[in-house]
C-alpha cells in the first residue's frame, strides 16, 4: 500500500500543528463556536448527543496492521474501547474527548494516517472497491488513481469551502462495487477500444434526502485528464450550487436544475481552460503511486489445496463461512477474506481494541500486513492462501469476527442514528439488532440468500437505506419514532432506488415486517432467484398486501 | 493598528471603501428566476437609488461594482491615475464584470467581499482573475475574511487580506506559512509537488 515521503509526513504533521492551535484558541475563546464548526468539521469532529464523535480517514478503505493496531490503542487510550468502521470507509470513534483530539492527531501522525477532510463542505475521502487489485472482475486496479486524487484533493484550495460536502468513488472491475452512481462524482475506469486506460464519468448522485442516482457526463475520458475534468466540475459546482440551503446545496440538486445537457456544456467550457494544466496526469507519476500498488509477492500454488478441501466436507461451520466470507481472487491458489462485523445482535460496523488488535495479527499472519475497509461495514483480508483458511478461521472465530453472514440478511449497513446522532429521528442500531435476532438462525439465513438490507435513522441516509434491497428509515412521527420501509434498491451496475411500501411501523413491528418480506419471497421466488429479483420481477403490491395484512389481523 | 495584510506584511490600508447609504427602506432582495437562481438567491444588492444616493470621497476608492457601473464616466480619469479599486462580491458573476470592465488590469486594485466564512466562492473567483482574466494587481479579500483561509486564499492568487476588525491581524499572518509543501498545482505555486522535486 501506499508509503508516505517526506513530503506526505511533513503536510499531516504540520496539519496536527494546525490544528491543536485551532484547538486552543478554540478553549481559550478567542474562536466562537460557530467559527470553529467548519474548522473540526474539516478534520472529522462532529459534537454528537453523547460526546464529539472523530472520524479518521482510510484513504480508499486500506490500512496496514501497523495502522489497525495503532487505532485500537487510540480507541483503548482516548475512547472506551471500540471503533467503528463506517460506510465510507472510514473509522470512527465515538467517545473522543475534544481536547484530546490533537493528541489523537499527533498518535495518528505517527503511523501516516490523518483526519484530512473526513467532513465539512470539501472533497471527502475517495472509495472504492475493497477487493482492488485482487478481483478476478478487475479491469484496472483503481488505488493508484485513487492515490493521486487523494493528494490532489487534500487541502485544494479552491474546494476548500464548497457549498456542501463532496463525495468521489473510483472504480475498476465489471460488477462495480464501489457505487459509482450514489456519488457526486463516479469515475469507472475502464479499456477503450484501443486498449488505453479511460475513465467513464458520473456525476450528481447521492442519497440523502433526494437520492438521485449519478448521470454519465463523459462516457471517455482520457486518465490523463481525471483530475483536471473534475477540477471543472468542481468549480462549476462551486459557483452555481446553492448556499442558501444546505438541503439543496449538492451537485446533484444542481445537476438536476441545470438538466445534465446544460451542466455538461459548462463543464466542458470550464475544462478547456483546464485541461493540460500542470495538474495533468503523467505516466511516470501514475508509475510512482503505483508502484505502492503492485501484486503482492505471491507464491506460486496450485488451484487447489487438499488440506482445504477435506476441511470444508468434514466441517459444515466451516464450510458455511467459506461459502459467505471467502471471494475469489486473481492468484491461483489464493482467496479474499471478508471478517463480518455483523455478529448477531451488535452494532453493525463496530470493533472492539481487542478484535483490531487479532485482526492486525491475522493480516500480518495470513496476508501480507494488509486490511481493507469495505462500504459494507467489514474488514477484508484479501490475500490469503487457501491452505490457510481453516487456521484463519478458527482464530477469527475465537474473536467473535467469523459470523458467515456476508452478503445475507443481517449483514445490515446501518448508520449510528439516534444512539448517537443528534439529527436522528430514531434509533437504528436496536433495529439491527433485533432484526439479526429474529433471523438468528443459520440455515434459514442462508436459504434466504443474497440479501442487503440497510438502515439508516433519517433521511440523510447515512445507512443508504434508498439502495437496500430492503431500506428502513427512521421517520418522526408526533415525536415518536417509526420506520418506513421501501424494498427494490439496489447497488451496483443496475442500481436503483427502493419504493415504499405502505404506512410506516413502530420499532416492535419491524422484525415482523422484515420476516413477512421474506415470506412472501420464499413463496414466490424461483431456483434461481435472489429477493431483488423477486421484487423486480413481481412488483411491491404482493409484498405489501402481505405484511399490512397480517398488520390488520394483529391490530384486531 | 491596521488589520491588513498585504504581501506578508502587515501595512496600512490607503483605500476608502465606499458603501452606498441605506435609504431607510426595505433592502431589495433578488428575485429567485430561473438562471440566476443559484447565483443571487437572498443576497443583497444595492438598488438603483442607493446606487445613486452613493458619494464617492478623494483619494484611493475601493467602489462596489454596480457603483462603478453607474459612474463609469465620471471615474475614468481616476481609474487611470490608479486611484479606484473595484469591489466585487462572490455572488456577482467575475465574467459580466470583465465583460463590463474590459480592461481589469486598468484598476490597481480588485477587492473580493466575501459576506459568510463559508463562502468558498471567493477561491474560484480569485483562481479566475488570475488564470484567465490575467490580473496583475494586488488582489485582496475583504469581509468575513479570519486566518483560517489565508492559505488557501493565497493559494487562489490573492496576495493581500483584510481581516475581520474584531481579530488580530498578526496572528492570521503565521497562517500563511500552515503547510509548506502543497500537493496540487494552484494559483500561486503552479506546479504540483511531483512536478517540483523528485519524489
Ligand atoms: C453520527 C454522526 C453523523 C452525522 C451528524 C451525519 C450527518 C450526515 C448528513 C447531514 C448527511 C446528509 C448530507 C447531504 O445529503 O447533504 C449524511 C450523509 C451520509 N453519511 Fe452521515 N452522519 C453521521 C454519521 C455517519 C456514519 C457513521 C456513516 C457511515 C456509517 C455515515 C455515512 C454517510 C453517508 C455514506 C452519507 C451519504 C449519503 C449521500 O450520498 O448523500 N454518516 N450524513
Ligand atoms: S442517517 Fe441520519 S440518523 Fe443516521 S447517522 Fe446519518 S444523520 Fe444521523
Amino acid at each position: 500500500m501506499y508509503k508516505y515521503d517526506a513530503i506526505d509526513q511533513q503536510l499531516v504533521n504540520e496539519r496536527v500543528a494546525q490544528y491543536r492551535d485551532q484547538t486552543n484558541r478554540y478553549l481559550a475563546g478567542e474562536l466562537s463556536e460557530d467559527e470553529f464548526r467548519p474548522l473540526r468539521l474539516q478534520n472529522g469532529l462532529y459534537i454528537q448527543r453523547q460526546a464529539p464523535m472523530l472520524r479518521v480517514a482510510v484513504p480508499y478503505g486500506m490500512l496496514s496492521s501497523k495502522q489497525l493496531r495503532k487505532l485500537g490503542d487510540i480507541a483503548k487510550k482516548y475512547d472506551k474501547g471500540y471503533g467503528h468502521f463506517s460506510t465510507r470507509q472510514n473509522l470512527q470513534l465515538n467517545w473522543p474527548k475534544l481536547e484530546d483530539v490533537p493528541e489523537i492527531l499527533a498518535e495518528l501522525a505517527t503511523v501516516e494516517m490523518h483526519a484530512i477532510q473526513t467532513s465539512g463542505n470539501c472533497i471527502r475521502n475517495i472509495t472504492t472497491d475493497q477487493f482492488a487489485g485482487v478481483a478476478p472482475d478487475e479491469v484496472i486496479d483503481p488505488r493508484a488513481m485513487a492515490e493521486v486524487m487523494r493528494q490532489w484533493s487534500t487541502f485544494h484550495p479552491e474546494f476548500a469551502l464548497l457549498p456542501r460536502k463532496f463525495k468521489i468513488a473510483v472504480s475498476g472491475t465489471e460488477q462495480d462495487r464501489a457505487i459509482v452512481q450514489a456519488h457526486d462524482i463516479g469515475m469507472e475506469f475502464y479499456k477503450d477500444a484501443k486498449g488505453e486506460t479511460a475513465i467513464k464519468v458520473w456525476v450528481g448522485g447521492g442519497l440523502g434526502r433526494t437520492p438521485i442516482l449519478g448521470t454519465v457526463i463523459r462516457e471517455h475520458l482520457e486518465w490523463q485528464h481525471a483530475l483536471t475534468y473534475c477540477e471543472a466540475i468542481i468549480r462549476v459546482y462551486n459557483i452555481h450550487g446553492r448556499r442558501d440551503n444546505a438541503y439543496k446545496a449538492r451537485i446533484k440538486i444542481l445537476v438536476k436544475a441545470l438538466g445534465i445537457e446544460d451542466f455538461k456544456q459548462q463543464v466542458e467550457a470550464e475544462w478547456l481552460y483546464l485541461k493540460d494544466n500542470p495538474n495533468t496526469i503523467t505516466e511516470a507519476e501514475l508509475a510512482r503511486v503505483g508502484q505502492h500498488f503492485e501484486a503482492m509477492p505471491y507464491e506460486n500454488l496450485p488451484a487447489h489445496d487438499e488440506s482445504f478441501d477435506s476441511a470444508i466436507a468434514s466441517n459444515p461451520a466451516f464450510a458455511a463461512w467459506v461459502k459467505r466470507c471467502v471471494h475469489a481472487h486473481k492468484q491461483a491458489g489464493y482467496r479474499a477474506v471478508t471478517l463480518s462485523l455483523k455478529p448477531h445482535g451488535h452494532a453493525p460496523g463496530d470493533i472492539t481494541s481487542a478484535q483490531m488488535s487479532v485482526v492486525a495479527d491475522l493480516a500480518d499472519a495470513y496476508s501480507f500486513g494488509e486490511v481493507r475497509a469495505s462500504h459494507e461495514q467489514n474488514l477484508i483480508l484479501a490475500d490469503v492462501k487457501l491452505s490457510d483458511l481453516f487456521q484463519l478461521w478458527e482464530k477469527a472465530h475465537a474473536a467473535g469476527l467469523a459470523t458467515p453472514n456476508i452478503g445475507l440478511l443481517t449483514d445490515i449497513i446501518c448508520c449510528p442514528g439516534g444512539d448517537f446522532c443528534s439529527l436522528a429521528n430514531a434509533k437504528s442500531i436496536p433495529i439491527a439488532e433485533a432484526i439479526q435476532m429474529q433471523f438468528d438462525n443459520l440455515d434459514y439465513l442462508h436459504d434466504i440468500g443474497d440479501l442487503e438490507l440497510n438502515i439508516s435513522g433519517c433521511m440523510n441516509a447515512c445507512g443508504h437505506h434508498h439502495v437496500g434491497h430492503i431500506g428502513i428509515l427512521g421517520v418522526d412521527k408526533d415525536g415518536s419514532e417509526w420506520y418506513q420501509v421501501t424494498i427494490g434498491g439496489k447497488q451496483g451496475n443496475d442500481a436503483s432506488i427502493g419504493s415504499v411500501i405502505g404506512p410506516s411501523f413502530s420499532a416492535e413491528e419491524m422484525p415482523g415486517v422484515v420476516q413477512r418480506l421474506i415470506e412472501v419471497y420464499i413463496k414466490e421466488r424461483t431456483p434461481e432467484e435472489r429477493f431483488i429479483d423477486t421484487v423486480r420481477r413481481i412488483g411491491v403490491p404482493p409484498f405489501k398486501a402481505h405484511v399490512y395484512a397480517s398488520k390488520e389481523a394483529t391490530n384486531v | 493598528m491596521s488589520n491588513l495584510i498585504k504581501d506578508n506584511a502587515i501595512v496600512a490600508d490607503e483605500w476608502t471603501r465606499v458603501t452606498p447609504p441605506t435609504l431607510g427602506e426595505e433592502t431589495v432582495r433578488k428575485q429567485a428566476g430561473k438562471v440566476v437562481l443559484f447565483k443571487l438567491t437572498g443576497e443583497e444588492t444595492f438598488s438603483a437609488e442607493q446606487i445613486a444616493a452613493t458619494k464617492i470621497p478623494a483619494g484611493k476608492v475601493l467602489v462596489p461594482f454596480s457603483v462603478w457601473c453607474a459612474n463609469k464616466d465620471a471615474l475614468a480619469s481616476r481609474v487611470s491615475q490608479g486611484e479606484v479599486g473595484l469591489l466585487v462580491a462572490t455572488h456577482e458573476a467575475i465574467e459580466d464584470v470583465i465583460t463590463e470592465v474590459k480592461d481589469i488590469n486598468a484598476f490597481a486594485l480588485v477587492a473580493v467581499y466575501v459576506e459568510r466564512f463559508a463562502d468558498g466562492r471567493i477561491f474560484t473567483i480569485g483562481n479566475l482573475l488570475r488564470t484567465r482574466y490575467d490580473f496583475k494587481n494586488e488582489l485582496r479579500a475583504v469581509g468575513d475574511v479570519l486566518r483560517d483561509q489565508l492559505f488557501f486564499l493565497k493559494r487562489s492568487g490573492f496576495n493581500s487580506y483584510l481581516i475581520r476588525a474584531d481579530r488580530s491581524a498578526t496572528e492570521a499572518l503565521a497562517s500563511l506559512k500552515d503547510f509548506s509543501e502543497p500537493y496540487q498545482g494552484a494559483v500561486d505555486i503552479a506546479q504540483p509537488a511531483w512536478r517540483r522535486t523528485i519524489r
